[in-house]
Parts: structure tokens; sequence; C-alpha cells
């Protein structure tokens, strides 16, 4: 049963036209192909899955949208305009945020500082005005820290804001890097394997989460998940990949019956 | 050795070429001249490699960028010369080679043991200390004068080709006998590395140092093993070097010049180390020969290491380094 | 007991962030500051001011940059000898061939010179990483090295070169004596320490930091290398300017080019180490320990009635340096400054033991 329909008074939400959209990928490390001729789109606001055994490819294909590797061959578009490939901070830039299967927290840093560092692109105060931390500079820094302050509420993480984010569990890590995501207001959301080790009770307020942001800030979201479960309540359609190849692209039911995934699951020779 | 047929590579080499010869194109010198030079810088170079082979060596083994590789060659010079004062010399040479494998215990114990998960940089930055406290220690033990280092070189240079060039090609005989040397060293540690079970570990702790201890590879005595085959290398260069200018402080600056060598010849490389060391001796000689008036001298100070960061830019990893790829 | 927080309720994010935030840190502050400006200059000796302050502060501006670049935003350099002799130069020029400039401005230009030379070297940053950077900084070091002593032009021709400084005198007074220059020397760095601190808490220490961890990362968030790594070079290497032609100007007189040598870079790079990786408070330890450390090794033998040579007391330096070297990097990476914090932390806790 999907989660959407069980949250009473859930607003309708319209699935826009597709806002992100890959055509062709093909991607290879020296010998190894990590991605053969992918393509699928994303619509506005929709919930949408990748999955596939572990080695498919899928961490490699959010790279690829995000910038951080450079494909040989396809395009990417994003609202509309057509890329060769994509540079990391120029994503950024554009609206399209991400967090990581590892982490890549940084480590040195407190939780608020990380949050804020997601704040970066928005802050306009040359190094001039930053050296004397008066006026403009303060009230810049000021005002981001009211926005970051909301997103660490939404999180529920107020009580370690100033913790090195080194120190923190595993599952509160997981929740600053989706914090540092949303920090940037962004249009679209990457999350690789935002539940990757968490338990029962961690997933379920990890899911609530994403369907908040998806259902209040309209944020579309691409989610790498290896839990069948989470994949199926939270997304509104799916993609599969297996040995870098797309092998089914759908709704999750009819992802679920198609056999082509089923055999790739079990591991049939093909 | 794939990375030769490289185009960047091969245009690289090509250029070099270009301007190594440019001289004589030019005028400024007749070949005879610029043979002499070039024998020179190149066999300079020889002496640049043999400090930077022991570098590749631990960098392989452990991942660690060993800044104190010259503190070794210095403090392996000064024990060497110091011991053979009051004894013959190959009762020298084997004391002073169990020093070197001390104090490669002593480092690995105190120094690589306790930081062995931490990053590349720290340490570096413990190499670092390292080097400094052996500077001290060297010299508050075995004095800071300069001491002659008689090993039996070749001392007066050699007029070789008379007959195809008049005059002939002044070439210095040490020079040469170090060269060989190296050599030998090179064959023996190839030798060693491809025949011997130890150098088959050694390899597979360079590949990975999880995996081959997972393979029961102990890893303590593995990087032991290495720290003190580096320290052979460095009594080797010691002994070269030492014999050449004498055994003082400044060899340890000299061997700083390793750091370019092993940059442009990749840092896992000994092969690299050996070429690089020979691109930089040339190229430093004849710079500040035929370069050297324009800038009104002493090239030689800067130019491996600019050489090398020009390198950096275009192919971090060396000419036959390998290829660094950063995974998310 | 006396080191609570209990009381002290921020109700605004402005008073949340304020320098030092808590009471008791804001005392002190002030109190150490009032006491360095109002009541030092006046029971210190000529030698304090001479061999210890001066050298103290001037060095620890240097460590303070050099810290930016490699505690901050976690590039290495080996260069910095360089860049406090263009700092040196470039000052040394300005009053020379324009006398008219306040020597405030001089120093300031002086500063923002070794900034774009900063930057220049800085651009490799841009593709190498670690101890590749390292070595490519030397290649700075050693240029500039050559560069000072072989162009006439920098040295105004002066045939040894080794050159002097003009008299020293800001907005019209004469700075002589040890205590107005070691009161010159403390209001400059002063006002460094401010700036450096605004800065790391800003958006732009944010992105040193965040590029220090994890580059991939920080790109993806919308910081974009370039940016971070040559500001950090620009930054550093303006404060490392200025602290160089304070060097040269107050502290030495009269130099050569030897006096910024590659042992310097090392020296400033042991006081980032043992001071603190990353902490403004730690650049000022390691200068003070590095200053004071040679002098205390010097009475020692004396004061233990063991007679050793110079060069020996020299040696014995070396190898105290690298053995604390090393042990800072094993038992304490965060250096002095983590001490320091540990030292607050149990005071807070005062008088129970946790």
């Amino acid at each position: 049963m999907n989660l959407r329909e069980l949250e009473p008074g859930t607003a309708e939400r319209k699935l826009g036209e597709p806002i992100l959209a890959v055509d062709g990928i093909s991607l290879a490390f020296g010998g190894v192909k990590a991605l053969s001729d992918v393509s699928f789109d994303v619509r506005e606001r929709e919930v949408r899955a990748i999955i596939g055994p572990n080695g498919a490819g899928k961490s490699s294909m959010l790279n690829v949208i995000n910038g951080v590797y450079r494909p040989q061959a396809g395009k990417i578009s994003f609202r509309g305009e057509a890329r060769a490939h994509m540079q990391p901070h120029r994503s950024a830039q554009l609206g399209i945020a991400r967090t990581f299967q590892s982490l890549a927290l940084f480590k040195g840093m407190s939780v608020l500082d990380n949050i804020l560092a997601g704040r970066n692109l928005m802050m306009k105060r040359n190094l001039l005005w930053q050296a004397l931390r008066i006026g403009p500079a303060l009230t810049e820094e000021i005002a981001h820290r009211h926005r970051v302050e909301e997103i660490i509420d939404f999180l529920e993480i107020p009580h370690v804001r100033k913790t090195p984010v080194g120190r923190l569990p595993y599952g509160l890590q997981k929740r600053v890097d989706l914090g540092r995501a949303l920090a940037a207001e962004p249009k679209v959301l990457l999350l690789d394997e935002p539940m990757a080790g968490m338990n029962v009770e961690e997933k379920q307020d990890m899911s609530r989460f994403i369907l908040d942001v998806n259902e209040e800030f309209g944020t579309t979201i691409v989610l790498i998940e290896h839990d069948m479960g989470v994949v199926m309540d939270l997304s509104d359609r799916v993609v599969v990949l297996d040995y870098g190849r797309k092998i089914a692209d759908g709704t999750p039911d009819e992802v679920r019956a198609s056999q082509a995934v089923i055999d790739a699951y079990l591991g049939v020779k093909h | 050795m794939d990375a030769l047929r490289r185009p960047s590579t091969i245009a690289f080499f090509a250029l070099l070429a270009i301007a190594a010869v440019m001289p004589m194109v030019l005028g400024q010198a007749k070949f005879p001249q610029w043979l002499e030079v070039a024998i020179g810088g190149l066999l300079t170079g020889v002496l640049y490699s043999l400090v930077a082979i022991g570098l590749v060596l631990i960098f392989k083994a452990s991942g660690v960028f060993n800044f104190a590789q010259g503190a070794m060659v210095l403090f392996a010079a000064l024990t060497l010369v110091r011991l053979a004062e009051k004894m013959p010399l190959a009762l020298a040479i084997v004391l002073t080679l169990l020093v070197m494998i001390a104090m490669a215990w002593v480092i690995e114990r105190f120094v690589l043991r306790p930081l062995v998960n931490q990053e590349g940089i720290v340490l570096f930055m413990a190499t670092l200390g390292v080097a400094y406290f052996l500077d001290g220690f060297g010299q508050a033990v075995w004095g800071s004068d300069i001491y002659t280092l008689h090993v039996g070189m070749p001392k007066e240079p050699k007029i070789i080709l008379e007959g195809t060039f008049q005059g002939g090609v002044l070439v210095d005989m040490e020079d040469l006998v170090a060269a060989v040397i190296a050599a030998a060293l090179v064959a023996a540690l190839t030798l060693f590395f491809q025949k011997t079970a130890t150098g088959r570990a050694l390899r597979a702790v360079a590949d990975d140092h999880q995996a081959a201890q997972s393979i029961g590879i102990p890893l303590n005595r593995i990087w032991v093993i290495v720290w003190s085959v580096a320290g052979l290398v460095a009594l080797v260069a010691g002994i070269v070097w030492g014999s050449k200018l004498g055994v003082q402080f400044s060899l340890s600056q000299v061997a700083l010049k390793a750091l370019p060598v092993v940059i442009l010849g990749g840092f896992t490389s000994i092969p690299g180390a050996i070429v690089g060391g020979l691109l930089i001796g040339l190229g430093e000689k004849l710079s500040e020969v035929y370069l050297g008036p324009f800038f009104g001298g002493g090239i030689e100070a800067w130019f491996a290491y600019v050489l090398a960061l020009v390198f950096l830019l275009f192919r971090p990893e060396g000419l036959f380094g390998e290829k660094i790829i950063d995974r998310v | 007991m006396i080191y609570r927080e209990t009381g002290q309720f921020k109700t605004t994010y402005a008073s949340d962030q304020q320098l030092f935030p808590i009471l008791q840190d804001r005392a002190f502050v002030i109190a150490a500051l009032a006491f360095a400006f109002a009541v030092v200059p006046f029971i210190a000796s000529d030698y304090m001011f001479r061999a210890i302050l001066t050298p103290f502060l001037i060095l620890s501006l240097a460590a303070l940059g050099l810290n930016i670049l490699v505690g901050y935003c976690g590039q290495v350099s080996l260069g910095t000898g360089g860049f406090m002799a263009v700092g040196a130069y470039a000052a040394y020029n300005l009053a020379v061939r324009v006398p008219q400039l306040d020597l405030l401005v001089v120093f300031v230009l002086a500063g923002l010179c070794a900034a774009a030379v900063g930057v220049l070297f800085g651009i490799p940053s841009l593709r190498i990483k670690g101890f590749y950077l390292a070595v490519a900084t030397l290649a700075a070091q050693f240029f500039i090295d050559w560069a000072f002593a072989r162009i006439q032009w920098f040295t105004n021709d002066t045939p040894s070169g080794s050159v002097s400084a003009p008299p020293l005198e800001i907005l019209g007074y004469a700075i002589q004596g040890p205590q107005r220059k070691y009161l010159l020397v403390l209001a400059i760095v002063s006002v460094a320490a401010l700036v450096a601190r605004n800065l790391t808490r800003g958006a732009i220490g944010r992105s040193w930091m965040a590029t220090r961890d994890m580059d991939v990362a920080a790109e993806v968030i919308g910081i974009r290398p370039l940016t971070a790594k040559l500001s950090a070079f620009a930054v550093s290497s303006f404060f490392v300017g200025i602290s160089g032609a304070l060097w040269a100007f107050v502290y030495l007189g009269s130099w050569e080019p030897l006096a910024f040598d590659v042992n310097r870079s090392f020296q400033l790079l042991f006081m980032v180490i043992i001071g603190g990786l990353g902490s403004i408070l730690g650049s000022f330890l390691g200068a003070a320990f590095i200053v004071i450390m040679p002098l205390v090794l010097n009475q020692l033998p004396t004061m233990l009635g063991i007679p050793l040579s110079t060069a020996m007391i020299s040696d014995i330096e070396f190898m105290v340096f690298g053995a604390l070297i090393v042990f800072f990097l094993i038992v304490e990476p965060r250096g002095l400054a983590r001490l320091w914090a540990i030292g607050k932390e149990k005071l807070r806790l005062w008088p129970f033991p946790h």
C-alpha cells in the first residue's frame, strides 16, 4: 500500500513535465563499462527510484547527473537545456543537490557549519565585507542562519547543532547529509541510499522526511534504494538497472511484475 | 611499458630532445663540449636517481612519502665515514648497514605504527620530523665537520674519444663508476622483487595493504624490511655522493632534489625514478651552462623544481606513475 | 566553579555567533589585550622585546597566514619563506622608490604583492594535491630565493645583495626603540587576528574547510575549488607578506634573501603543526613555542651545570623539534590548541572530575 494514500489531508500532487532527462548515457572507466546507453526521464515533483543489484551503476548514474563523472556518450537535460556533461558546481547552481552513499560530510566542521556550507552559493557578500563582519555581511550571515535552523528543526537535530559531525552516530550523520542538500533549496534532490545502515525506526523517520520534502516544497526526488519496501511505498516510478543497462522502467507494480527484473535479482544468467 | 607509447610521452621526449640540442643548433656550442656537459649532467642524474629509488621503494610499499630519505643518506654516509676511521672499510660498511636496519626498526615501531591509519599528509609531516631529528642526531653523535670518504673511487677525470673528436671528451671517472654501481643496484633490486618470496610480498603490500594483511602478510615486518632496503639504498647513495662531495650537512639538501625526480618519474615506478633522475640531471646541467648566462647564473637551484611543477600541471601522475581516479 | 556557562542564554543568532560567546572568555581576552597594550610596555625589558615578544608576534602573523592555507584549506605549502621575502622586498622597493607613502600603506601594498604572487604559485593547486603540492611550492621557494638574489632591480642594485630598511615612521610618529616597535607589531597582529577570525567563521572560511575535508562534495554543493583554493592562497600570502615586511623592517633592520629561505618555511610549518592546524590560537601557541624553545635550550645546560657547545645545542634543537613533530602528530594531531581546549573543558567541570 502506498504511504501517500494513508496520509490524511495530503495535497493533490500534480506531477509536472519532465524536469530532468538522461539520454543514451554511456560511462566507462578504462575497460569497465559502468553504464551502457541508459535513458530515462524524471517528472517534476515526482519521486523516482533507481534500483538494481550491486554494481549495476546506480551511483554512477547519479554522479553523471551531478557532473562528478563525465559520460563518454549521451546527454543530460535539465529544464529543457541539454548538455553533453555537467559540471558539479554548475549542477548546484541549477538547483540539483544530492546526498552521498558514503556520507562525504565535512568531518572537521559542526552540524551547523556543514549545513551553512550548503548555502554558500547564496552568500553574496565578498571577502572584504566578510573580513569586517559588520553590516551587510553580518545581516546575510544571520538571515541564512535562520533558514538553516529551520532545516535543523525539520530534521529534528537541534540538540547536536554545534557538535562536530565526525562525532555523531551514523543515523544523525545521514540527516546532516540530507540537511546540507536541503540547504540549497534544490529543485531536484538526488538521494544515494539514504536508508543504508538504518534500523526500522530510523527508516520510518527518513521516509517521513523525504515525503515531507517532496510534498511541502515540491522538490523532485531521485532515489537509489535497496529496501524494496521503501521503494514501493515512496516512489511514483522506478528505473531498474543491471550491469549498467536499463532493464525496466515504470510504476512500482509494473516493475515488480517484470520478468527481467526478477531474473536480474535472482541472478539468472543472461 | 605502454606508458612509453602514449602520444603525450612521446611528444614530451621529442620536445626535450629538441630543447637539449638547441645550443648546438644555435651555434652556441660545439658537439664535444656539449657532449661533456650532457654526460656530466646524465651522471649527476644517476646520483639523483639513487636517492629517488629509496623514495619510490618506501612509497610503493607503505604509501608514505619519505621526506627523510635525504637525511638517511647523510646519516648513512656520516656513520660510515666515522666508523671507517677506526676499522677496515668493509667492516664499517657492514656495521653501517646494521645501523640502518636498526633505524628502520625504530622508525617503524615509533613513527609508522602509531600513525598507521592517518592520511598521507600526516605521515609526510611525520617524516619531516624524522628528517629533522636525524639531521640533529647524526651531527650530535658524529660531529659536523666535512669528512672525506675514501672508498677507492677514481679521482682523475679521463679523456675519451680522442680519436673521434679533437681534444677528446672529458669524463669524470668517479661519476661513471657511480653509474655502474647504480645500475648494479637496480638490477639487484629488480631480481629481489621479482624472484624472491619477500619481494612478492612487498609488491602485494604495495598494491593493497588490507588485502595483503588478509592473506597473512605481516605488515609491520614488511615495513621494517622496506625501510631497511631503503636504508641500504641510502647507504649506497651516501657512499657515492659522499665520496664525490665530501660528507657534510649540505648532502641532505642535495637529496631534496630527489623530490622533483620522483614527481617526473611517477611515485610508484623505479624505472621512472631512473628516467626522472637522468632527465633532471641532464636538464639542470644543460640549462645552467647554456641558459644560465642570460639569467645571471644559479638556475640549478630551481630548475628541477620548476620542471617538476610544469610536469605536474600536465601529468600529475608522472611519466610512469598510475593514474589517480577519485571515486565518490 | 568560575568557568560556567550557566545563566548565559543567547536570545539572538547575533549573540550566539559573536566572537567570544562565553562571558569568561570575553573577559579573559579583553584582560589579556589590555595587559599586552597597557602594562607590558612598562614592565618588559629591552631583551624581552627584542628577543621574544617582537619576533613572536611577527612570526605568529606568518603562522596565522600559513595556518589558513594548510590548516583551514588543507593545501600544504613549503614556500612560505618565499612569500615572506616577497612582502619584505616589495615593502623595501615601495619605501625606497615612493618615499611619500606612509609605512602602513607600504605594508598593506606589500601584502597585496605577496597575495598576487601567492595566487600565481597557487594555481597548480587546482590540479595537484597533498605532497605533490608541497614539492610544487618548493619550486616557488627556490625560484623566489634566486630572483631576489640575482635580479638587481629588486635590491635597488646594492652590490652586496643585502638591503636596509629606511627609518620607521608611521603617521608622523617615529617608531624607534623596542617599546614602540612592539606596540606597532602588536596593533597590526591584533587587527590581523580579528580579520582572520572573521574570515574563518564566515562563508569563505566554510568554503576553505569544505575543500579541505572533501573537495568533491564541496564542489557538488556549489563551492568552486578554484575560488576556495586561490582565495586561501591570496589571504594566506597577504598575511605572510605583511609579516615578511615587518620581519625585515621592524625586527631585522637589514637583511638578505637567506633570511627567508627554505628553513624559514619549515620553521613556520612546524609552528602550525605543533600549535594546531585549523586554529587561530594554535598559530600563536606554535609561534610562542618555537621562539621560546631555542632560548630555553640555550639556558638549560648552564642551569643544569652541563656545558655544551653551541653546535651541540643547535643539534639538540633539531632533534627536539623533529621528535616533537612526531610526538604531536601521534598524540595530539590538533596540537597545543587542542590541549588548551581540553584544559578549558576540565576547567568548566572543576572542581568536579567529570
